[in-house]
């Protein structure tokens, strides 16, 4: 056992450096931070001076080098616009997004997989349609569509909401409803269709004429298979919790990391940016790593029979 | 008095009609067989009897047990039926348990249910029931999971779950068709001396004529959702009558005849959507006449026993299949 936690977390923490590594390249691949941050006008010495003191003269592998070293010593840099810690911006903006993706994510299991599994169980009922209509157009509305339009609705036409900011409990409504709304859809129909499989097993029928009561069946057998699928989704949620959503807090102006990515990528504010990509890139990672675990838990099957054992 | 007794049972999905009035009859202890090819019904028989097909399927007709009817019975009595009175086990052993649950906690579920055990009660009880099922070491095996087990053991296991509800009935749906030659062996002597054991009944659905001829006292052989031929196994093996039947025997390779060719039936099992007007093997029965394309024959009781619906039954005997069979 010590040696398959080893191996998973030798593999988490070589997918994070090839995040990162990936991250590096394209970042300096993809503007100059000088031309960017002093402006088009700015003289040649300001900008040869600023790009030996942030070391962008040297060559990229002797770059890359020094970042890994960075990296290995915990040092994530700092802002290159105000020369404050890049981590301590990064972590400022960590509750922010928290603050309207947990709920979101709450929404989103708390409605999406009831829905889901109420379809599977009514399956072709209205309510089945019902929730299927309503899933698809869930998520195949994007959300600076579903943003605005809540926007036009609750904030202008009705004056129930802001429509944008962060001062208060109720500026967050709008903002996790436009998050959670998709989320809802996308998991309502998948539970529905792990469910549908699973109450098609043969073992549900086994179930059955063993002479347990549906409401048994349901919850003793069909349940605890169809959460397996399910988790593998909700993992992916909770993985997202930290990236937050740029499109989202960028509508409602919401101070999270989101917001901080946009502009420091507009900015070419390459510490911060890596910063943000690392964080995300480890949340991401830690969640996999909970659904693997999850799925051991879940289903006996999977236990210690996953790769790299 | 027949414990069972279904009554022109018809089944229809989506409209399509795949059984077409079924009457059978089962005593209390005796064990029927229900032989015919894939798809004839057999085993939606069954399933519609206990209220286990899908909601789509439309049922019609009767199914009394000890004269209550099941058919159109609310979902409490017909779940108060199923694995007390009628247990069934099916084909596919290995997922038909629960794959997340221990088999101990799936075989307890059954006696919480039905002999209202509980905790240690309940464990030695089911560790009773895989002992006498033939699991080795129950006691440790009992907190497997049933991936744990391989195909023949779970067949055992879920024959041991049907077991705990001691049922009057129990309902085999081809018990053996997923399991290797020996273990399918094993699995018949192991249902043929529970029964002698617990004097249930039992209904054995099966292609396979050599098992039912093991296990069972009369057989039934359906084709395309009826019953054509019926009657003691003796009989039905000694004198085949309906061409079906007759087919099905030639259809078994004979072990003596050296090299000899094969005598499969004709043709194909008909689309349920396109069955001919009259009989719905006319079209691949040799004997068959215009009467049998226009007129469905009806299932009689014959003068020397059993039921036939053939209006060209054959008439030689054919003792040789038994010994073929022996």
């Amino acid at each position: 056992m010590p040696r398959f936690l080893l191996t998973k977390f030798a593999r988490a923490m070589l997918t994070i450096l090839l995040v990162m590594s990936f991250a590096f390249i394209v970042l300096r691949l993809s503007g100059d931070p000088a031309q960017v941050l002093l402006g088009p006008d700015a003289p040649q010495d300001a900008v040869d001076a600023f790009r030996a003191r942030w070391g962008l003269n040297d060559p990229l592998w002797q770059q890359y080098l020094a970042y890994l070293r960075q990296l290995a010593a915990f040092d994530f840099g700092v802002s290159m616009r105000d020369h404050s810690p890049a981590l301590q911006l990064v972590m400022d903006r960590v509750p922010a997004t928290l603050a309207l993706t947990v709920p979101a994510l709450m929404l989103k299991i708390c409605i999406g997989i009831p829905a889901g599994v109420y379809a599977a169980l009514h399956r072709e009922s209205v309510a089945d349609r019902g929730v299927i209509m309503l899933s698809i157009f869930g998520f195949t509305i994007p959300s600076f569509v579903l943003g605005l339009v809540l926007v036009l609705v609750f904030a202008v036409k009705l004056d129930w909401l802001p429509a944008g900011g962060q001062d208060g409990w109720h500026y967050a409504i709008l903002p996790i409803a436009t998050m959670s709304i998709g989320g809802i859809g996308i998991l309502a129909r998948f539970s529905r269709s792990a469910m549908i499989e699973v109450l098609g097993q043969p073992y549900i029928r086994t179930a059955m004429a063993k002479g347990l009561p549906w409401r048994d069946v349901v919850w003793k057998h069909a349940l605890p298979n169809a959460a397996v699928p399910i988790v593998t989704l909700v993992g992916f949620m909770v993985g997202a919790l930290i990236a937050g959503a740029v499109v989202v807090e960028s509508i409602f102006s919401w101070p999270g990391i989101g917001r901080l990515i946009v502009v420091s990528v507009a900015n070419r504010d390459l510490a911060v940016v890596q910063c943000i990509l690392l964080v995300i890139a480890a949340s991401m990672v830690m969640a996999n790593l909970l659904v693997d675990f999850a799925y051991g838990a879940l289903d006996p099957r999977l236990r210690g029979a996953a790769p790299g054992r | 008095m027949s414990f069972v007794l279904i009554r022109d049972l018809k089944v229809a999905f989506d409209g399509v009609q795949v059984l077409h009035g079924i009457d059978l009859e089962i005593a209390p202890g005796e064990a029927v067989g229900l032989v015919g090819e894939s798809g004839c019904g057999k085993s939606v028989t069954w399933l519609a009897a206990l209220g286990l097909l899908p909601g789509k399927a439309q049922v019609r007709g009767s199914v009394m047990i000890e004269g209550r009817e099941l058919i159109g019975a609310p979902r409490a009595q017909v779940e108060a039926v199923r694995g007390a009175r009628i247990a069934m086990i099916f084909q596919d052993p290995s997922s038909s348990l629960n794959p997340v649950h221990r088999v101990g906690r799936q075989i307890c579920e059954s006696l919480r249910l039905h002999r209202g055990l509980r905790g240690a009660a309940a464990r030695s009880q089911a560790i009773a029931l895989m002992d006498m099922v033939g699991i080795p070491s129950a006691a440790t095996r009992i907190d497997l999971y049933p991936h744990e087990f391989s195909g023949g053991q779970c067949q055992r296991l879920l024959i041991a779950m049907a077991l705990a509800g001691k049922p009057d009935l129990l309902v085999a749906d081809e018990p053996t068709t997923a399991l290797d030659a020996t273990i399918q062996a094993q699995i018949l002597d192991l249902l043929s001396n529970l029964r002698r054991q617990t004097g249930m009944a039992m209904v054995f659905i099966s292609h396979d004529l050599g098992a039912v001829s093991a296990v069972c006292d009369r057989a039934a052989v359906m084709y395309a959702g009826r019953i054509v031929e019926q009657n003691d196994i003796g009989r039905l093996f000694d004198a085949p009558r309906h061409p079906y039947t007759r087919g099905l025997f030639d259809a078994i390779p004979d072990l003596d005849a050296g090299r000899a060719r094969l005598h499969p039936v004709p043709g194909t099992v008909p689309d349920p959507r396109k069955l001919p007007r009259g009989c719905a093997f006319s079209a691949r029965c040799a004997a068959a006449s215009g009467l049998c394309q226009d007129h469905q024959p009806e299932l009689r009781p014959q003068r020397q026993g059993g039921l036939l619906a053939c209006f060209h039954p054959a008439q030689e005997p054919a003792a040789r299949r038994q010994e073929m069979l022996a």
